[in-house]
């Protein structure tokens, strides 16, 4: 078996869940390495890494592979790609993600895919296109495979790995550190998962009518324990803060519950989510599209629906 | 100041877009060619840059013959002249081969700041600032809300999940803009007179002093093992409300387990 590096997710010292996901898929390829980079290791990070499958664990804790843009993550991998020789990389298909795997491709001469929902023996990629509407298999057919997996394409399943650490020192260069974070600015978002992670999204579109009524939503998704997400017109309309957009010009989320409520379904939306496992539609209209992907619908006013919906939810717990 | 703007023609995503069953390509012919969404805000990106600091603003395309459209709509908005790279040994280059031909005209035309769309709508990659930041050489201020430029200094606010990160660096620079950065223009008629008059370079692969072994399909890095059209998802099940479709909902979503 070949050793596989994971790029590790990490939010205030935690591992993110799309880590965990990441490793359980690298060992059914081969040996998972977990690559740290940036401050916060800790013995629970290591344990929680070591839990989901990890080989050998690569600490690089300098704060300027956080302090810098992009860049010195690319270094850091690029030079284990040369010292390591893996036969894959694998990294979150988060905005981030993609560009840390996108430098790394031209540093190690290696092709990429991006946004695979799915990866099998000879590093063969799921990839969902054009709205959902085409699905392909593509590989990489130069250099070592750079492989970005969106998050809640695997169910993390725990099976121990060795977790033998090895700290890493690597010298950036100074090109690597010439966009420079000079402040973290954390907007608040609550109790509630991250969108692009969450395993359940309820978002609610131009049915909700206004910003008020999100806290309909809003209620629902914490019944569910569940991120919070808006259509583009909910987004347009400034209902909900663009960041939490679903769809082509926002976030691609791939839940394994997706609940709309009140959101019609145009391609453009659906670019965004149509690869969640199971879809729940709650609509006034019956010829909305997004009723044709949803394995159950709701005909009918949200505002009855979604209040008796949340009530059964709370009673069921 | 010297501003080049990435767009890109895209598929209309409104149309049915399909791979080529012979190359597995994007049959480009087959639809209506768009600007890119997102490129429309990096257009007006650009024109601000321009209208406060004085410059240049320059439109970067490489697409087919038809792709001259999506020129034209970025000159109509008010950039002042564009160049094309059109070739068939350009058709069908991957992420990395097209940020490959980009630096390279990028070299030849020369640049204080490149603006581009954080990602296009057909292959969503959403690679390319940081690609081209790493051919070129020059900061990456990538996933930009907010740009300023003071003299040579540039911050940017890049969108993070938990909010956003400020960014600053020194021009030349490499900049992607999100949606929501600004309101983008409409054409004047006046500005899409003036765009027929506007120059277009054109540009082949010969002229960009590339690796050919690096350009288009048989330069990619990558390739399309098969693909299918996606079966329909099965049907499911959609009740009306009776005054107990939450209960319903709520039946279904624990029949699944999810509650």
């Amino acid at each position: 078996m070949s050793e596989i590096l994971v790029l590790v997710e990490h939010v205030d010292g935690d591992v993110k869940k799309v880590t965990l996901e990441l490793l359980t898929l690298a060992r059914s390829l081969g040996e998972p390495s977990a690559v740290w980079a940036g401050p916060g290791y800790s013995d629970a990070a290591k344990a929680k890494l070591t839990e989901y499958g990890a080989d050998k664990i690569y600490v690089a804790g300098s704060a300027d592979l956080a302090d810098y843009v992009v860049a010195p993550k690319a270094e850091l991998l690029a030079s284990l790609v040369g010292s390591a020789s893996p036969a894959a990389v694998l990294v979150a298909a988060t905005a981030e993600g993609k560009e840390i795997a996108g430098r790394l491709a031209i540093k190690t001469d290696s092709g990429v895919i991006t946004d695979a929902v799915g990866l099998v023996e000879g590093f063969v990629a799921d990839q969902s296109i054009f709205g959902g509407g085409v699905n392909v298999h593509s590989r990489v057919t130069k250099g070592t495979p750079i492989v970005a997996v969106r998050p809640n394409s695997t169910a993390p399943v725990a099976s121990a790995g060795a977790g033998a650490e090895e700290t890493v020192d690597v010298e950036l260069s100074d090109l690597a550190k010439t966009a420079h974070v000079v402040e973290r600015v954390k907007q608040e978002k609550g109790a509630r998962p991250e969108l692009t992670e969450a395993a359940i999204v309820v978002s609610g579109g131009r049915g909700v009518g206004s910003g008020d009524n999100f806290a309909l939503i809003e209620k629902l998704a914490d019944s569910l324990g569940a991120a919070v997400g808006a259509s583009r017109a909910a987004t347009d309309a400034g209902w909900y803060p663009h960041q939490f957009q679903v769809g082509q010009t926002g976030k691609t989320v791939s839940p394994q519950l997706y609940v709309a409520v009140g959101i019609s379904g145009a391609i453009q939306h659906r670019a965004g989510m149509q690869t969640s496992k199971t879809i729940v539609v709650v609509n006034k209209d019956a010829e909305a599209p997004l009723f044709e992907i949803a394995d159950f619908g709701v005909v009918g006013d949200l505002f009855q629906v979604v209040p008796q919906l949340t009530e059964e939810i709370a009673k069921r717990k | 100041m010297n501003i080049v703007v990435c767009v890109k023609q895209v598929p209309d995503t409104a149309t049915e877009r399909k791979l080529r069953s012979d190359d597995k390509t994007l049959d480009r012919d087959a639809v209506d060619g768009v600007i890119n969404e997102l490129d429309e805000y990096a257009v007006e990106e650009a024109l601000r840059l321009k209208e406060a600091h004085g410059g240049e603003v320059t439109v970067l395309t490489m697409g087919p013959a038809k792709a001259a459209d999506t020129i034209r709509k970025a000159l109509a908005m008010g950039a002042d002249k564009a160049v094309h790279l059109v070739d068939d040994a350009l058709a069908g280059s991957d992420a990395l081969s097209t940020s490959y031909a980009l630096a390279q005209a990028l070299g030849r035309v020369g640049f204080d700041v490149v603006v581009l769309g954080s990602e296009s709508t057909d292959a969503r990659t959403g690679v390319l600032a940081a690609m081209l930041a790493e051919r070129l050489g020059v900061p990456q201020l990538s996933q930009a809300r907010k740009v300023e430029v003071n003299g040579s200094a540039v911050t940017i606010e890049r969108v993070t999940d938990y909010g956003y990160d400020r960014v600053e660096a020194s021009l030349p620079a490499v900049v992607s803009v999100v949606e929501k950065i600004n309101e983008p223009r409409y054409p004047s008629f006046k500005g899409i007179m003036a765009a027929k008059k506007k120059p277009v370079e054109t540009l082949g692969a010969a002229d960009l002093e590339a690796d050919a072994g690096q350009l288009g399909l048989a330069g990619a890095w990558s390739e399309v093992v098969d693909f299918a059209v996606a079966p329909p998802r099965a049907a499911g099940t959609v009740v009306k409300d009776e005054g107990d479709g939450g209960a319903k909902a709520a039946e279904f979503l624990a029949s699944k387990k999810f509650i």
